[in-house]
């Protein structure tokens, strides 16, 4: 089965929105695994709960919060289009905006859990070894906390695929902009006759999400094996 | 020259030691619990002392009374962890030379190539560290420490996760670099004949305190303290030359202060130094010297002290000359014997006894 040009423009779309999704979140998301993991401070437990929040909130809460901070009037989206020129409201870049922040706690979860099975002992090591701070993270931390961050990064990404109430709430469903392949399949529902275009569009998300989690599990495999101190290949 | 001055109380174990360390190797003793371990970790900035100095070199890396804590990577301490603790994620190459890439230029005093023969680890650089052998991981744990050009090296027992004959392979190794490169070790143990093999001077722990300290050999003679030295592998320590190898017997010639010994072959030159550890339960004593027995060694000497050891036994010191021996025997036997002070007694040493694991370069 073909797809038709208007299809591969919402797959396209799709894939474009929940890539720069994944792409602007991952150093927030490592960060906050960390700090979460090592720092202690004052707050954390409400930090955890402010990063797992978009878990359990209904997505339309998160899309409007979305929609009143960063909307045209909201206090941070008139900051960042005045500082930086970058708009979310009605556009891509606030699709991309409500997958990552949807798509955050399952990052956040996924890279902390791999931060914590770190031996500390190999940092120590590398202590002593003469790593600072800053280079120990670059070069022991981060690369053994590898397959957690690859299985963040592809959950996140999936789970952006996926993304729906959020994203029509905050960015609306603008062909072209804001309509992706969960927006286009709820359009085509709503319309006589489109049930062929919906059952297309969601044969395409199935195999989308399949081969995004089997590559995330080749990945992880690859990377576990790497980060245990085997030899190439396997 | 490490200057060592450490208190910490942590959740219940006490640690309060001073003592101060040369070149060459020194050795930190005791059982386990002992705070040996605490003690490394506190020299190498893992750990914390509630208070105290820390001096390597006339470095200070420790005072709490001047608030000073240069941090672990300042500190150009090497250290080899019981574990090896090679980076996962790295071949054999990269593991070497991160800590030598991390050295200034100015301060690296040695170079791969030299640590890759010292250590014989060249067939491993391409591989990663999973695929090793205890054996290889901890040669390659040595040679990681050592290309970080490190003022001291602390060795945590680098044998204990390895097996008997891995164990005298990479002793041969920490020797070499001993003689050859000349770096100050602190070397943590509870086995004596590493402690035989590898001290010049050792540092007796108990308990988180310092029962003595001093040059090796003193220390392990002294009566009083063989109890820290343990049961089974009481001995004595003496320094002796290789003066002369039987290849066709496979025997080795060594003279002490007060006469010779016939030892299974040493590995070592004519005319070397080396150490030889005779456990008191190798020695038996003759009133006359024996005949027809197929024990080699037959050493004259006066009894100096008989004294029963906790596990029921008599421990007697012999003096050999300017040399002090020592022989495990029964309480019946000593009776049989009527032995005392000043007597005249034959000690009787196989050969066998004295082999790789009892004799080391000095």
């Amino acid at each position: 089965m073909g797809l038709t040009a208007e299809e591969l423009d919402i797959v396209r779309l799709s894939l474009k929105i929940s890539f720069w999704s994944v792409v602007s979140s991952l150093p927030f998301a490592i960060a906050t695994a960390y700090l979460l993991d090592r720092a202690e401070f004052r707050g954390k437990s409400l930090v955890d709960a402010l990063v797992h929040l978009p878990l359990v909130l209904p997505p339309v809460v998160v899309g409007y919060a979305l929609l009143l901070a960063f909307g045209k009037q909201g206090p941070a989206g008139a900051f960042l289009e005045e500082i930086f020129g970058i708009t979310f409201s009605f556009r891509w870049t606030g699709a991309a905006l409500a997958a990552a922040v949807m798509g955050f706690p399952l990052m956040v979860r996924a890279i902390r859990l791999s931060f914590e099975s770190i031996d500390r002992g190999l940092e120590a090591a590398a202590k002593t070894l003469g790593a600072g701070p800053i280079w120990l993270f670059f070069s022991v931390t981060l690369p053994l906390a590898l397959p957690g961050v690859l299985t963040g990064v592809l959950l996140s990404f999936a789970r952006g695929l996926g993304e729906f109430g959020a994203t029509i709430t905050f960015v609306s469903n603008i062909p072209g902009e804001t309509r992706t392949i969960p927006l286009a399949i709820y359009g085509y529902t709503q319309v006589p006759g489109g049930d062929l275009m919906a059952l297309r569009l969601s044969v395409v998300a199935v195999l989308l999400s399949l081969v995004a989690l089997m590559a995330s599990e080749w990945s992880v495999r690859r990377a576990r094996r790497r980060v245990r101190g085997h030899d190439a290949g396997g | 020259m490490l200057e060592v001055e450490i208190a910490l109380d942590h959740a219940g174990f006490k640690l309060d030691v001073r003592f101060t360390c040369g070149q060459g190797v020194s050795v930190l003793f005791g059982r386990s619990g002992a705070g040996k371990s605490t003690v490394l970790s506190c020299i190498a900035g893992l750990s914390r002392p509630d208070r105290g100095r820390i001096i390597v070199e006339d470095r200070v890396l420790f005072d709490s009374a001047r608030s000073i804590e240069v941090p672990v990577h300042r500190r150009k301490i090497g250290y080899v962890f019981q574990d090896a603790r090679l980076l996962p994620h790295l071949t054999v190459r990269q593991n070497l030379l991160y800590g030598y890439r991390l050295a200034e230029a100015s301060e690296r005093r040695i170079d791969l190539d030299v640590v890759v023969d010292l250590l014989d680890i060249a067939p491993l650089l391409g591989r990663r560290p999973a695929g090793l052998s205890g054996g290889e991981r901890q040669r390659v744990a040595i040679g990681r420490a050592l290309l970080s050009s490190p003022r001291l090296l602390l060795m945590d027992e680098p044998l204990a996760a390895l097996d008997m004959g891995r164990r005298a392979q990479i002793l041969r190794y920490i020797e070499r670099l001993r003689d050859e490169l000349h770096v100050p070790i602190v070397y943590v143990s509870h086995a004596i004949e590493e402690v035989a093999r590898l001290a010049d001077s050792l540092v007796l722990l108990d308990h988180g305190k310092v029962i003595a300290s001093g040059a090796a050999g003193s220390i392990l003679s002294q009566p009083k303290l063989r109890q820290y030295v343990g049961g089974e592998e009481a001995g004595a320590l003496l320094e002796a030359k290789v003066s002369a190898h039987d290849e066709v017997y496979g025997l080795t010639t060594l003279t002490f202060a007060g006469g010779s010994l016939l030892a299974s072959e040493v590995d070592a030159l004519i005319g070397e130094s080396v150490r030889v550890r005779i456990r008191a339960r190798d020695v038996s004593l003759a009133l006359s010297p024996p005949q027809d027995v197929s024990i080699l060694n037959v050493l004259a000497g006066q009894v100096c002290s008989i004294q029963p050891e906790p596990g029921g036994a008599m421990d007697v010191s012999i003096a050999i000359g300017a040399t002090v021996i020592y022989a495990r025997i029964t309480r019946l036997s000593t009776e049989r014997l009527q032995l005392v002070a000043g007597k005249t007694v034959y000690a009787l040493v196989k050969a066998v006894s004295l082999d790789r694991s009892s004799t080391g370069l000095a």
